[in-house]
């Protein structure tokens, strides 16, 4: 058994409030399903568990701010790991007395059930002791545990918030969109294929006109903040992004490179695929550099990684932050991972999937707590280079300006082509110039073939 | 499609991508991109859900067409 800590979310959090819980005691879980939503100065997360068990206590009340580290809730070893009793209530080994919160059957016989079927009810979420068996001497079977699950489905059905969000603004009811997720967890991306298919069945998705969306401090969840607390957030994180900036300048001894790219192959054979794309599959140039962004730190260990106490620690995996502005003010940079192995289209999902997530100030700890190089792409909003303040205790950070027609001249020839301006930020305790220089060079060399991405 | 359909249509596409903008206060004029601050991924889903909405799906040749909140009216009611 073991409790479950308010988590660092990142090098500047010292403390998060407690917005959500996502189980309640008696709750199975397991190694990185999602617990509680936390609330910290720059965004609200959704965390995971780190262990499997079952929920025996929360220890902390929605709405309260605990320091990192404080026990949030305690969890306890299961069945499932110790082998599961011969009969009966899977019970909770070393739990401690506890009030059940809400009447729930703790002793009473139940309806022979076997290990994998258990196992099964776990992973889905149901209590087996509840399900009516149908089987052999009343023996509760696979089927009975999917009926019992569609049942509850309206409650049950594992989510992102993402997909809370948009089945609410849609008006779809979960349980009937398949989940690719996590133990099938409905994501964003399924509910959008969702309303996709439905909307080519013929059937009217969505009337216009809408009701405008609430601002994110005045969704569903968390109680609707009055401006003067929408106003603090901003405020918060403000101060939360000018310490940490604040903190790389004086720690950081950055160095600077740019390079022009030349994006003429990239746009060319982009505008082809994407003329034969719907809406929702095309690419944006974004998704492009960013693909090259990754693989070049690949090749180049110095700029993919963290710098602590212990010196340089290389990353093998690269895990590439994005830059999110904030509509409201400020920004985040969560995580798309392991960028590098993502094929284009799925890492093209994976940034728009991120970017809709941040901006509704829902993310997950694991994309705040681990970039290992980050990327800010404000040119898109217009200016022609962007040189960024390293993210401590990331090495490096990556720019990327608009992309825009300039004239280019080659062998002796003047023409016009898509260009964009890409920088380097980089910690020159951990390299200098000349590996800096390299990791540019091959993202424009990877630009030039933009198929092999 | 007539314009006031469009309008209908870009507003409420708009104030789901970006619910911060408020288009009672916005001109017309206004470009999407520099104006509303819409990025590159901001866009493409207002184009999404035009076509989700509409059926209208805005080809990226027709893009400069669509700069601004009344070139984007002006096309959903003409390919409407």
């Amino acid at each position: 058994m073991g409790d479950f800590l308010m988590p660092s979310l990142g090098a500047d959090m010292e403390h998060g409030k407690l917005v959500e819980w996502l189980v309640k005691p008696g709750d199975y879980v397991r190694r990185g399903d999602l617990v509680a939503v936390v609330d910290t100065d720059k965004t609200v997360m959704d965390i995971e568990s780190f262990q499997e068990g079952v929920v025996a206590d929360l220890l902390v009340d929605i709405g309260e701010t605990v320091p990192v580290g404080t026990p949030l809730a305690r969890i306890t070893q299961t069945p499932a790991e110790t082998g599961p009793p011969p009969h009966g209530e899977s019970g909770v080994h070393g739990a401690p007395a506890k009030p059940a919160p809400s009447p729930r059957p703790v002793a009473r016989p139940s309806a022979p059930i076997a290990p994998p079927v258990r196992h099964l009810a776990h992973q889905l979420g149901v209590d087996a002791a509840t399900i009516h068996g149908t089987g052999k001497g009343g023996s509760v079977t696979r089927a009975d545990v999917e009926h019992a699950v569609a049942a509850h489905a309206g409650s049950r059905v594992r989510s992102s918030p993402l997909a809370r969000r948009l089945a609410g603004e849609h008006g779809i009811d979960l349980a009937a969109v398949p989940g690719t997720g996590p133990q099938g967890a409905v994501t964003g991306a399924d509910v959008h294929r969702y309303l996709g298919s439905h909307e080519d069945a013929g059937i009217q998705v969505e009337p216009v006109p809408l009701p405008r969306e609430l601002p994110p401090e005045a969704r569903e969840e968390p109680p609707a903040g009055p401006p003067a607390e929408a106003r603090e957030r901003v405020a918060s994180l403000r101060r939360a992004i000018g310490t940490l900036m604040s903190r790389s300048k004086q720690t950081i001894p950055h160095y600077y490179l740019s390079t022009t790219v030349d994006l003429r192959a990239a746009t060319e054979w982009m505008r082809s695929v994407n003329a034969q794309r719907p809406v929702a599959a095309r690419l944006v140039p974004s998704a492009l550099l960013l693909k090259a962004a990754a693989l070049a730190a690949k090749e180049v260990p110095e700029v993919n990684g963290f710098f602590d106490d212990g010196g340089f620690r290389p990353s093998p995996a690269v895990h590439l932050g994005v830059a999110v502005a904030l509509r409201q003010g400020g920004l985040v940079a969560p995580a798309i991972h392991d960028a590098d192995t993502l094929p284009l289209d799925a890492l093209m999902e994976q940034l728009r999937d991120l970017v809709s997530r941040a901006r509704a100030g829902r993310l997950q700890r694991a994309e705040m707590a681990d970039p290992t190089i980050t990327v800010t792409n404000l040119g898109d909003l217009g200016v022609e280079s962007v040189y960024g303040v390293i993210y401590p205790p990331q090495v490096a950070m990556v720019g990327f300006g608009r992309v825009m027609e300039q004239p280019w001249a080659q062998n002796g020839m003047l023409g016009v082509r898509h260009a964009v301006i890409a920088t380097l930020s980089a910690d020159h305790r951990v390299s200098d110039g000349l590996r800096g220089g390299r990791y540019l060079a091959r993202i424009e060399e990877l630009m030039q073939k933009p198929e092999e991405l | 499609m007539n314009e006031q359909d469009a309008r209908a249509v870009v507003h409420a596409a708009i104030g789901k991508v970006a619910p911060d903008v408020d288009l009672a206060d916005v001109d017309e004029g206004s470009r999407l991109r520099q104006d509303l601050e819409l990025d590159s991924l901001d866009f493409l889903r207002l184009v999404e859900i035009i076509d989700t909405d509409t059926g209208v799906n805005i080809p990226e040749r027709d893009y400069p067409a669509v700069v601004t909140v009344a070139g984007l009216i002006g096309y959903l009611a003409s390919h409407g």
